[in-house]
């Protein structure tokens, strides 16, 4: 029958059958499953309707815990209902799992399945999170490709509609859920055939009902507790069958036939790999090519129904002539005696070899392994090495595959050279930046391909781990037979490269064939370019004799109005040169994708775009290139020979994008790395930098607070040292009264500045002869790359400012605190990231970090290289990310174990005041140490104390020392954004605030969670839109700091560092002084805003301008002195609303989605912001002063 | 007593025509100026360059930083249409149409040929009863010569009549080198009223944050003056109907603007500034004035101070400078 073919990817494939057989979803975004619950979210909103004619409900919640408690009341109260998730989201759902499987309730959990946070946290994929929901009681389904996801979506809700079992329907994270494949579209006319209304009315009939009612959910006692669990085993023994059945169902509709295990291969296969997933394609492909081109007898089970696990299932699919079986499980159960698949076919193998019916003659050799954790490459070279080990008399088991295991030596060894990729396939890699729109532009031309031409298509995007400057890699295969490649291209035929300095960044032509096309955007002239590449690059050319093109694409863009663009130019270049279609008509379908792309963002849009393409190839030129070598340019070291020897080794691999090639030995085995890595990854990814005028500059410093990267730092320092200065370095003298005759230096870290401008944007000093001139200004990098790196270094050396010395409660004085938080991988012109700064300068050195999941963590710790760093004693913040939703939790334990070694050294150091001296002792024990000078006398106390103790032969002495750092007072921070904040972690947020220890919470508000890209949170404001609130918020923000009030012994502030800098570092430093539990609420200014990020600091100031954000700080303290604990740092609505709000396309775009809710939602906006300020400033006009008489004298 | 008069063909009932403000932002102002008394209303400008602006403004930010991330490959919902372009404004046009029984008359501000045409014939399809032009154009690039300044005008008048069959208006700067001849060329060109003259707000410096600032000033009576030479002087000279904008603020502004054979007077400043409720007042005053000097229509005092009509021609010319600077006295 003739098929509709779409290309979609497998999330999508996934939502579009659960959204059309449920009614309804709960959702909570977690990465890679959110784009499902965003699709569903979208349908929902514009209208579209399930198979039954009504438009399902969708529903945000506030964890997955929520979510899934959520789909219990929903399937109780008679409803078909869904949810997607992943990872430690899966986790959060496991107890409500029980409950909807233990009342035989049918519900489908589509999980896009990922690794979970272990040793580190990874988003990549692979079966960790499925396989802890085993035991629930709820079946599980696997799906190995973007097809298989459509229809065993579909076969799954039918299951388990008809079963009463619950499922969680599975495919591999990013692999599948991210992949792009053209596919048999499963029409909602053959959905209504499958499923069968009977069992959609049984289900409802048993729904709670107060016109027939009943109990469920009862509390059972040991008689009949062990009983009731074994009512559900004849539903668990049908439940096989009836899978099997709605296979075979499909199958008539469709035509697409599917097994609980399906069997490819050789008939008569000896050898045979049992798998699930993804995987099972690869494996599938060379099972194909074994049997094809070596003649060997293997074959493959792929296994859709993996619970209700049925052996006789399995039996049946699996050859007779069986001698050998790796069963790869794609998870890591450590100290288990395999991995859980494995043990599910030996347990199979176990039971019936021994019983009286033996399926098999002869047992076979049955051996486990590992393969693919966090989406680690999977090739048919890998699969090789399992049958090869098969082979073997003792075959190799609990092995792993695709690492070197050089320490427990599990691995085993596999042939790199082996690559069966289809010679009749193309296949295209591109290399681009994020923000050049070569993903977008690529996804466009995967769907021309697919949709457009007989071909099949597949198409997959690999990002870095930074978020500014951040590279991608788009992997393109299309050609005329089924595309099963699970894994990266290997062997490519054409290769092009977006940014011409990314050919310094990686080894671009790597991968490419013989004779293969190369198409490279450059910045030079045509005849120019060839002397612009690198030595090894040219030689790569040459060897590979490659079919060379250059285009400027910038200039194009320049050209037709597309500014830095370049996404519609690339395109058209590779339609032009690949051929896959005629020139015309592929241009066409250019045009026609861009039409229905950019139309209804209207006409000038799609003018420039048509611009571009029709003046693309007439700037595409073929290079006629030497047969030798010309260039004397060498690739740079991927790090410094200065940098240390794990960074060299270890971290550098990663970096170069060589880290799969990282030996088990070379990393830590519990998850601990050092401290300041990021400054060795010089990414020089800024096109212009800041320059400083020493003659303008007044020194006030907001250039470096504003700094998201630490980039830009002033010093004082004395004179002497510039007499050393290399000869471009500037300073000038000193403002400061205290630092007469000094130097004064603003310098910039130019190779790890990304360019953003905010410095320049804050900067308040002008050149008196020309205004546009400031104290800072932009100018392009690479000419300044060299001086200004052997500047940064004798900046670095140069001593730093006293702490005792300096006045930290200014802006001028905190900012020459040496930040221990710098060049992270966070956004340019991040508004969180000068918050965590400031708390790494004023703290950093006796600081202990709770970080919540989220972009905080992940430009804080994401590898390889972090940027929480040392000071040149050695000290720096201790930093760790525990989950998303404890840290507060996190962060307390922290605060309890410090506390309590605190106590216990006190407790040792009270034992031995007449060893040490008592007046040492006495000085240390009443040490206020608030101060700097306070705390840096106490730490020579210490130090003192330390040297006493060494030499003092008493066991109380050797136990104090193992405790004795904790003498030094210690700054325990706990860091995350909005969505932990005001959602996921509230709960605990909350107890933590009650529980009047002595913790500093900083909560970084982009209003949205910003990491997954932008969904509403409980912070989300009145009128924006965002993921799940397409049609704008209709309530206002949770006032969090009005509830942390509430409790009067919480120091609560709300921050604005571009409105107030000075009212922030105060903020800071008193939060981290009270004794108590404090509440920092920063207006963090996050690209989700849509807006230009140079400017963040000024949409801060008309935030808190039009009261949008109201300043303030609540300190307890001042009760006990008959104050007013509350003190407003703004002075309310001063400007409307709609002049800051329509500066940010989350606001302006309603406007134009719903002109008229817009106007409504302004007006209530408007509104409350007034009413806002009204209760402020009644609570900051309340008379304490009663309060004082009933304060006893010893708690003043 | 007969106020009314006639604008480029629209019969009014009196000459009082509130501006292109922000008064015309709402329907129910624009109802409460006709209730008011006002005779038509210029509805605020369509601007087209802040539609191609706000396109390429959503277009950026909704894709900025969209697949650079792995978790994240965009930061917007994406709806599936978007009211962008004129369509607000137009919406507009045709609910004021249903509101109120007073002309309508549409202003666009364009900066292409073809923004131009096209817009306007989309007002007069949203039921414009006519369209005022703004060209609002400060020559700053000193290669551009008068002439090929006056042809911009006359050509964007050109394509903007080929595309619409209802009246066109056009708001002229006060910075034509031969303002008489530019009226005049814009007259042949088919324009329908000529409105005198467009203020240009002048931007203003704060001299702590050593930047410019816009800075809008409400016009003072002032003001008025340079409508009003303008309006005598071309009274008679050219077929096309005259208004006066800029500083009109009273019933004896709006009298001098007739008399000097203006058709309508404009005002924004004055409602902007005292409220809706000064239409009733100023209609009631001149009627007042009128009754007082035995005017019983505007009719009969229309041009009857224009330059033509006067004794003294001389006054709207060099003469009238000279003689005002030699009886000018110090008082220092």
């Amino acid at each position: 029958m003739e098929q509709r073919k779409i290309t979609i990817d497998g999330n999508e494939a996934a939502a579009k059958i659960a959204y059309q057989l449920s009614e309804v979803i709960a959702i909570y975004p977690i990465t890679p499953s959110s784009g499902m619950g965003e699709m569903s979210d979208a349908w929902s909103a514009s209208g579209k309707k399930n198979i039954w004619g009504t438009v399902p409900s969708v529903t945000e919640m506030q964890s997955e815990g929520g979510a899934s408690g959520a789909i219990h009341g929903s399937v109780q109260g008679g409803a078909l209902a869904t949810t997607f998730t992943a990872s430690q989201g899966l986790l959060l759902m496991i107890p409500n799992m029980y409950k909807i499987a233990g009342e035989l309730t049918p519900a489908v959990f589509h999980v896009s399945a990922r690794s979970l946070a272990a040793q580190a946290l990874s988003i990549f994929g692979d079966h960790s999170d499925v396989m802890q929901v085993r035991q629930t009681g709820f079946g599980l389904m696997a799906s190995g490709s973007v097809q298989e996801v459509q229809d065993l979506a579909a076969i799954t809700h039918k299951s388990s509609i008809e079963s009463r079992i619950p499922f969680v329907h599975f495919f591999d994270g990013f692999r599948t859920s991210h992949e792009v494949q053209k596919i048999d579209e499963l029409t909602t006319e053959e959905l209504k055939k499958l499923i069968d209304n009977k069992f959609v009315h049984e289900h409802r009939k048993r729904a709670m009902n107060p016109d027939n009612p009943f109990i469920r959910g009862t509390s059972q006692n040991p008689d009949v507790y062990f009983q009731g669990r074994e009512t559900v085993n004849k539903y668990y023994l049908a439940a096989p069958d009836i899978v099997q059945n709605a296979m075979d169902k499909f199958a008539e509709i469709t035509g697409r036939q599917y097994h609980l295990f399906d069997y490819y291969g050789a008939p008569d296969a000896k050898r045979v790999i049992v798998i699930m997933g993804s995987g099972g394609e690869t494996v599938e492909e060379t099972v194909k090519y074994l049997s094809e081109n070596m003649e060997e007898k293997v074959g493959l089970i792929k296994v859709r129904l993996y619970r209700p696990f049925s052996a006789k299932h399995l039996f049946a699919a699996l050859p007779k002539t069986v001698e050998a079986i790796a069963v790869l499980d794609r998870t890591k159960e450590p100290g288990a005696m395999g991995e859980p698949l494995y043990l599910d076919v030996v347990t199979a193998f176990s039971e019936a070899m021994n019983s009286d019916n033996k399926p098999f003659e002869k047992m076979p050799k049955i051996v486990g392994g590992r393969y693919g954790l966090s989406s680690k490459e999977f090739t048919p070279a890998m699969v090789k090495a399992v049958f090869d080990n098969l082979k073997k008399e003792e075959p190799k088991n609990h092995f792993t595959v695709g690492i070197y295991d050089d320490v427990t030596n599990t691995s085993l060894e596999f042939d790199k050279n082996f690559i069966i990729e289809d010679k009749n396939a193309t296949k295209c890699m591109f290399f681009g930046l994020g923000s050049d729109g070569t993903v977008g532009a690529n996804k466009n031309s995967i769907k021309i391909i697919g949709e457009e031409t007989d071909n099949f298509a597949q198409g997959y995007f690999v990002y870095d781990s930074k978020k500014s400057g951040s590279s991608t890699i788009s992997h393109l295969r299309f050609g005329k037979n089924p595309i099963h490649s699970t894994y990266l291209i290997q062997e490519a035929d054409f290769v092009a490269c977006h940014q011409f300095t990314l050919m310094e960044r990686f080894d671009v032509l790597e991968k490419i064939k013989d004779g293969g096309t190369f198409l490279l955007n450059s910045p030079y002239k045509t005849e120019e370019v060839w002397d612009k590449l690198p030595k090894k690059v040219q030689d790569q050319i040459i060897n590979k004799n490659l079919e060379f093109y250059v285009i400027d694409a910038y200039d194009v863009a320049k050209k037709t109005g597309m500014g830095v663009r370049i996404n519609t130019i690339m395109q058209t270049c590779f339609f032009a040169i690949s051929g896959i279609l005629p020139k015309d008509e592929a241009i066409q379908k250019i045009k026609d994708a861009i039409q229905k792309t950019y139309g209804k963002k209207g006409e000038s849009i799609v003018q420039k775009n048509f611009a571009a393409v029709d003046e693309t190839l007439a700037h595409l030129n073929k290079i006629d290139y030497p047969k030798e070598v010309t260039s004397q340019i060498e690739l740079p070291p991927v790090v410094s020979p200065k940098a240390p020897e794990f960074v060299r080794e270890v971290e550098a691999m990663m970096i170069a994008g060589k880290g799969d090639e990282i030996p088990v030995s070379k990393l830590p085995a519990d998850g601990t790395y050092p401290s300041a890595t990021a400054k060795w990854e010089k990414r020089n990814i800024a096109l212009e930098v800041p320059v400083w005028e020493e003659d303008i500059c007044i020194q006030c410093n907001k250039c470096v607070i504003a700094c998201p990267h630490a980039a830009i730092r002033a010093k004082v320092y004395d004179m002497e040292y510039t007499k050393n200065a290399p000869e471009t370095f500037k300073w000038t003298e000193a403002r400061g009264k205290e630092d007469k005759g000094k130097a004064y230096t603003i310098q910039v870290a130019v190779e790890d500045c990304t360019g953003c401008q905010l410095c320049v944007e804050v900067c308040p000093a002008k050149d008196k002869k020309e205004v546009k001139r400031k104290a800072i200004n932009m100018a392009p990098q690479i000419p300044l790359r060299e001086k200004e790196r052997e500047n940064f270094e004798f900046f670095l050396e140069l001593p730093e400012y006293d702490r005792t010395k300096l006045k930290i409660d200014s802006v001028a004085g905190s900012q020459l605190l040496e930040p221990l938080f710098e060049f992270s991988g966070a956004c340019p012109g991040c508004g969180e990231t000068p918050y965590v700064k400031l708390v790494s300068q004023l703290f950093g050195d006796r600081a202990v970090i709770a970080n919540a999941t989220g972009c905080s963590s992940i430009y804080g710790g994401n590898l390889p290289t972090t940027p929480w760093a040392v000071n040149k004693e050695g000290r720096g913040p201790a930093w760790n990310n525990s989950l998303f939703e404890d840290n507060a939790e996190f962060g307390l334990g922290l605060r309890l174990a410090i506390d309590r070694e605190t106590q216990y050294a006190r407790e040792l150091l009270t034992q031995l005041k007449d060893d040490v001296g008592t007046e040492l002792a006495e000085a240390i024990l009443t040490a206020p140490q608030k101060t700097e000078i306070e705390i840096k006398e106490q730490r020579e106390r210490v130090a003192k104390l330390k040297d006493i103790l060494e030499k003092l032969d008493k066991s109380e002495a050797k136990e104090l020392l193992t405790v004795i750092d904790y003498l030094v007072t210690r700054s325990v921070w706990i860091i995350g954004g909005d969505g932990w904040a005001y959602d996921i972690g509230y709960g605990g947020l909350d107890h933590v605030l009650a529980s009047g220890k002595n913790v500093n919470i900083l909560v970084l508000d982009t209003e949205v969670y910003s990491n997954t890209g932008g969904q509403q949170s409980k912070a989300t404001s009145l009128g924006a839109v965002a993921k799940f609130a397409a049609a704008g918020k209709p309530i206002p923000k949770k006032d969090l700091a009005r509830m942390a009030m509430s409790y009067g012994n919480v120091y609560v502030a709300q921050v604005a560092m571009g409105a107030n800098d000075l009212q922030t570092v105060r903020a800071f430093i008193e939060a981290e002084r009270y004794d108590g539990p404090s509440i920092i609420i920063a207006y963090s200014h996050c690209i989700a805003f849509g807006m230009d990020m140079s400017k963040g600091f000024e949409h801060q100031k008309l935030a808190v301008e039009s009261g949008y954000w109201p300043m303030f700080r609540y300190n307890p303290l001042n009760i006990y002195q008959g104050k007013n604990p509350l003190k407003l740092d703004y002075k309310g609505p001063k400007i409307p609303l709609k002049d800051y709000v329509y500066r940010e396309t989350r606001f302006k775009m309603l406007t134009k989605s719903h002109p008229e809710r817009a106007k409504k939602l302004l007006d209530d906006a408007q509104e409350h912001v007034k009413e806002v300020w009204k209760i402020y400033s009644h609570m900051a006009a309340m008379d304490y002063s009663h309060f004082v008489e009933n304060i006893k004298e010893e708690e003043k | 007593m007969d106020l009314s008069t006639t604008y480029m063909g629209l019969k009014l009932k009196n000459p009082i025509v509130p501006s292109a403000s922000p008064l015309s932002e709402k329907v129910d102002t624009v109802k409460a100026m006709e209730d008011a008394g006002a005779a038509a209303v210029v509805v605020y400008s369509l601007f087209e360059e802040q539609i191609t602006h706000e396109t390429g403004e959503l277009d950026h930010y909704l894709s900025f930083h969209a697949e650079s991330h792995a978790e994240a490959t965009n930061y917007f919902p994406e709806p599936e249409e978007f009211n962008l372009g004129p369509y607000e404004y137009l919406d507009h046009i045709a609910n004021l149409k249903k509101a109120v029984d007073i002309p309508i008359i549409g202003s666009l501000n364009g900066v292409s040929s073809g923004g131009w045409a096209r817009y306007a014939k989309n007002i007069q399809d949203a039921g414009a009863d006519a369209i005022e032009l703004n060209v609002y154009y400060i020559p700053t690039n000193p290669n551009i010569t008068g002439s090929e300044i006056e042809n911009m005008y006359i050509d964007t008048l050109k394509a903007v009549k080929e595309n619409v069959t209802i009246p066109v208006a056009i708001k002229l700067s006060p910075f034509f080198t031969s303002m008489s001849n530019m009226a005049k060329k814009l007259d042949h060109a088919g324009a329908n009223a000529l409105v005198l003259f467009n203020r240009f707000y002048q931007p203003d410096f704060d001299l702590e944050e050593l930047e410019v600032v816009p800075n809008l000033e409400l016009s003072s009576n002032w003001e008025m003056r340079l409508p009003l030479r303008w309006i005598a002087i071309l009274y008679g000279q050219i077929k096309a109907s005259l208004a006066a904008t800029s500083g009109i603020h009273n019933h004896l502004d709006v009298l001098k603007i007739m008399m000097a054979g203006g058709d309508v007077a404009m005002m924004a400043s004055e409602l902007l500034k005292n409220g809706i409720g000064r239409i009733t007042e100023i209609l009631k005053d001149m009627e007042r004035w009128m009754e007082e000097h035995e005017y019983d229509s505007i009719d009969l005092m229309k041009g009857s101070m224009s330059q033509k009509s006067v004794n003294e021609p001389a006054a709207f010319e060099r003469a009238n400078y000279m003689k005002l600077l030699q009886s000018y006295e110090p008082n220092f």
